[in-house]
């Protein structure tokens, strides 16, 4: 097989608005790859699309080889796929929403008994078994999720913000579950909107508003910013925002947590011309130093380099 | 097209009735509900007229006008609520809603009885309450009538000639409305609990987000629907069982006709009502709208059913508009299977009926479904 998955020029409206505007990319077997943009940029959408729920308005995408609007029935025993809401039946116990899902994916007999126990122990449920799901942790109710997607053993896994709204300890021990499938040869095709767990991804293509802007892997991406970084410290960030465009050697500014970060054209000069910049405008400036740049560094970057703003 | 799936279709069937049957309190709401409510509506829906406050007005005070008063209350139609001997107090009566009906008997009544002329009474109607007014009217007009003749027959006046109406009604002799409506309340109350668990059946799902997860896996749009269709289909079949036998036991409604004849029209009922409600889910896109949806459904098909009204004086494009009403037919059906003993040879054009809305709307759910997922 070439590509787990080959996406061409793949475009959807809604009406007027466009949702994912010509976006080519492929993916290869076995591999991580994530889709990293805010709510809104077109992810679930294009997600939605590779996974045959949404029909495209333009533009071709092959999943594991097939079609995905001519052979929509071979394309959908090939996937596995987990949204955000982790969609089980919350007034079924656990183990009668894995033998609904193995049912619907005909894992039957031996392997479904297999299958099953091998899904309760990854998700540490052997114990609460005849739980009703609705009572589940969240953490429980995503892995529990996650192994429903996979009982078929399926070689593509599609996760949309899988996951969204879980505590930092759980994501950690999900994203170890995502490796464990990879390293067994399974390609993992999962959308986030947090940068750090971008930063686990093989390969990462980045979306905003529907277009697709970058796509690498993050080591590579973080290099493209080819200016040096500079992070400034300030009683009032916001202001002295506004004070920095503009200010001589400052390619782009932006906020970043409770601090600035600054592209300059040149790290030295930066350092020392920034701070009189600042006071000259009666801004005042705590701390300002060199740091590495972080994917969402990148983000910011790319997006303004398209000459597009942010929505946040 | 795909291959449809045993295995698929029983694991989804499965899912449904864990679903539905699994809580007590929707068990209760199920199978309990549903006698509760046929026995309540079996009293309530009742249009015969039994203790009509009545007002007396008697002029004559005469022995043949207590005479007449006597045989009115002795049959149990009508209560005297009020006596008096002025007009001036009926009016009231009326007014203040104290009496439905009033009559008032003429100074005079007996003397013309005795003389051999035509004596006088009058009725007087609350005619905002047509329906009870106009069936008591009829009830006092025939009990005087009656009075009248005996009173000719003693008097050794027979009437020369005339005709001599004898009403007899078939199928309910006693035209008892509990006989007439009790069906027609079991056929609305299995509509009602067919759109219950079907109109939110796939609009939940979609908004839990599991109808996407169905969506990706091999589970086919008519697997979907038939595993929707199949569990409420047995509820509906159980609950009507269980209601006809308290029509049966509890209200003495005759089953004259073939049971079985009467289970197939059943099926065919609730397979349109269930495709009905599958439709309302399929098209609605929050549970709430698949309500309101629902509701603006329900009530003109029991107003437009022959429940309460009859179609035959509806004006004729509503009577066209309840061909379309698989609760007209079901009604029809019912009434002459359970009253008249009728089968499918005199029924078979309302059989059909059911059974094309049945296929064609269920149909019609399945092609409507992939585009709302898809759209």
């Amino acid at each position: 097989m070439n590509e787990a998955v080959r996406v061409r020029e793949l475009t959807r409206h809604f009406g007027q608005f466009v949702a994912v505007d010509q976006v080519s990319f492929d993916v290869a077997p076995g591999e991580i790859f994530g889709f990293l943009g805010p709510n809104g940029a077109g992810k679930t959408t294009t997600i939605k699309m590779l996974t045959g729920l949404l029909s495209p308005t333009s533009g071709t995408a092959l999943v594991a080889g097939y079609d995905v609007t001519q052979h929509p029935d071979e394309v959908k025993l090939n996937l596995g796929y987990m949204s955000q809401l982790f969609s089980l039946y919350p007034d079924l116990t656990v183990e009668e929403n894995i033998q609904l899902f193995a049912g619907l994916y005909g894992v039957t007999g031996g392997r479904f008994a297999e299958r099953r126990d091998w899904v309760l122990g990854m998700a540490g449920l052997t114990e609460h078994r005849r739980r009703s799901t609705g009572e589940l942790s969240l953490g429980w109710k995503q892995r529990l999720a996650l192994g429903c997607a996979v009982l078929h053993e399926p070689p593509l896994l599609f996760l949309d913000e899988p996951t969204s709204g879980v505590d930092p300890v759980s994501r950690r021990s999900f994203w170890d579950l995502i490796y464990q499938f990879a390293e067994a040869g399974t390609t993992v095709f999962v959308s986030t909107h947090y940068m750090e767990e971008a930063e686990y991804c093989y390969r990462l293509a980045l979306m905003n508003r529907g277009r697709l802007i970058a796509l690498d892997r993050p080591a590579a991406l973080k290099e493209t910013l080819r200016q040096p970084l500079l992070e400034l410290r300030t009683d009032d960030p916001p202001k002295a925002l506004e004070a920095l465009r503009g200010a001589p050697g400052v390619v782009e500014a932006a906020m970043f947590g409770r601090a600035l970060h600054v592209l300059v054209q040149d790290e030295h000069r930066a350092l020392r011309e920034l701070p009189q910049a600042l006071a000259a405008r009666g801004r005042s400036c705590e701390a300002l130093q060199a740091v590495a740049p972080s994917l969402e560094d990148v983000f910011v970057a790319l997006v303004r380099r398209e000459g597009g703003t942010l929505d946040r | 097209m795909k291959r449809i799936s045993g295995l698929r279709i029983r694991e989804m069937v499965k899912k449904e009735l864990r679903q539905l049957l699994r809580d007590p309190r929707a068990r209760g709401v199920l199978f309990v509900a549903p006698i509760i409510q046929l026995v309540m509506f079996g009293y309530a829906v009742n249009t015969d007229i039994r203790n009509t406050a009545t007002f007396v007005v008697d002029q004559d005070q005469s022995s043949e006008s207590r005479r007449l008063i006597d045989v009115l209350t002795a049959t149990g139609y009508f209560e005297i609520v009020g006596r008096s001997q002025g007009p001036a107090d009926l009016v009231r009566a009326l007014d203040r809603s104290e009496a439905l009906i009033g009559l008032e008997i003429p100074r005079g009544f007996a003397r013309d009885l005795s003389a051999g002329r035509t004596a006088k009474v009058q009725i007087v109607l609350d005619g905002t309450e047509s329906n009870s007014a106009t069936v008591a009217q009829g009830y006092a007009q025939r009990i005087v009538q009656r009075f009248s003749l005996e009173r000719a027959a003693e008097l050794g006046l027979v009437p020369e000639g005339g005709v001599d109406l004898r009403v007899r009604a078939w199928y309910n002799p006693n035209l008892e409305s509990r006989v007439y409506n009790v069906p027609a309340v079991v056929a609305v109350l299995i509509m009602l609990m067919c759109l219950m668990l079907t109109a939110l059946a796939v609009v939940r799902e979609r908004e839990l987000g599991t109808l996407d997860q169905l969506m990706v896996s091999p589970l086919t749009a008519e697997e979907l629907m038939l595993s929707k269709t199949l569990p409420v289909a047995a509820i509906g079949l159980v609950d009507l069982v269980l209601i006809s036998l308290v029509a049966v036991v509890w209200f003495d409604v005759p089953i004259r006709g073939f049971p079985p004849s009467l289970l197939l029209a059943a099926v065919l009922y609730i397979l349109a009502g269930l495709s009905i409600g599958l439709l309302i889910s399929t098209i609605s896109r929050t549970q709430q709208e698949a309500f309101m949806t629902m509701f603006l459904f329900l009530q003109p098909a029991i107003i437009l059913s022959g429940f309460f009204y009859p179609i035959s004086s509806m004006p004729q494009i509503f009577q066209w508009v309840t061909l379309l009403n698989p609760v007209r037919h079901f009604l029809e059906i019912v009434r002459a299977i359970f009253l008249k003993g009728e089968g499918l040879a005199a029924l078979w054009p309302q059989y059909l009926a059911l059974t094309i809305m049945a296929a064609g709307v269920l149909r019609l759910a399945i092609i409507r479904f992939p585009r709302t997922v898809r759209a």
